[in-house]
């Protein structure tokens, strides 16, 4: 990989974990604290996009930058599984188990559908 | 919006810091192997650890500071561990009819993931007993 590159995944990197921290604090502040919407929207939303660009067929660096970089960065596993381990000591079984299911499952149909969509644009 | 401009240029370099270290990462990997995804998977176990460690320690332990859980939280591990790829491992198993995978995959990230927490949450805690 060529320093430029190397620099653009830093850069990209940057901006994907910024862009996480504005829309969790903007959903978090209209949604409440009861379920972890931030997190969420934002998973479920980089994995429909990165489908996307495999489905317009991104290879390369091209996809290194703008899926592995920019939303591997935007989309986060630790805060996923963080946020339902406090919901748990919380007491909130139900909702903590809703959202490492419905996240897992509601994640992959995103992937496959921002593909399909993808590969017929 | 009135953000402590150290919180974003925190989350900025952690950020990219745990892209640039995530991806070095993913570079070690040979792969085009469909098999077990060592690399996203260590990775989510290890920074999903490590954010339970700083999350229970800086909100319990130390005193309140601008800047250190936005660079080593929101942004290193928040950066470093990914959903997205992830997901688009999941369904490249799908693609090949590997179900078995897929489930182990999926479920195994999600138990390790839970339980880093979980343990880091304990160890936190329990250092704070002792002194």
């Amino acid at each position: 990989m060529s320093v430029g590159v190397w620099a653009g995944v830093g850069l990209l990197g940057g901006i994907g974990a910024l862009l996480r921290f504005f829309l969790d604090g903007l959903i978090a502040t209209r949604a409440g604290r009861d379920f972890p919407l931030g997190t969420f929207v934002i998973n479920i939303s980089g994995a429909t996009i990165l489908g996307l660009l495999v489905g317009l067929g991104f290879t390369g660096n091209r996809l290194l930058l703008a899926g592995t970089a920019t939303l591997g960065s935007y989309t986060t596993f630790s805060t996923w599984m963080l946020e339902s381990q406090r919901l748990v000591e919380d007491g909130e079984l139900r909702i903590a188990g809703a959202n490492m299911l419905v996240s897992l499952l509601v994640g992959a149909g995103a992937a496959a559908l921002g593909r399909l969509i993808g590969t017929h644009l | 919006m009135g953000r402590d401009k150290r919180e974003v240029a925190a989350i900025f370099v952690g950020g990219a810091v745990g892209a640039l270290l995530r991806v070095a990462l993913i570079q070690t990997d040979a792969g085009a192997a469909p098999g077990w995804p060592w690399v996203t998977f260590s990775e989510n176990v290890l920074g999903t650890f490590l954010l339970g460690y700083f999350a229970t320690r800086l909100q319990e332990r130390l005193p309140l500071s601008a800047y250190r859980r936005p660079l080593l939280g929101t942004g290193f591990c928040g950066a470093f561990t990914t959903f997205s790829t992830m997901q688009l491992e999941l369904i490249k198993m799908l693609d090949v009819h590997r179900y078995g995978l897929a489930i182990a995959y999926a479920a195994s990230s999600i138990f390790l993931g839970y339980g880093s927490v979980h343990l880091a949450t304990l160890f936190v805690r329990r250092a704070r007993t002792v002194t």
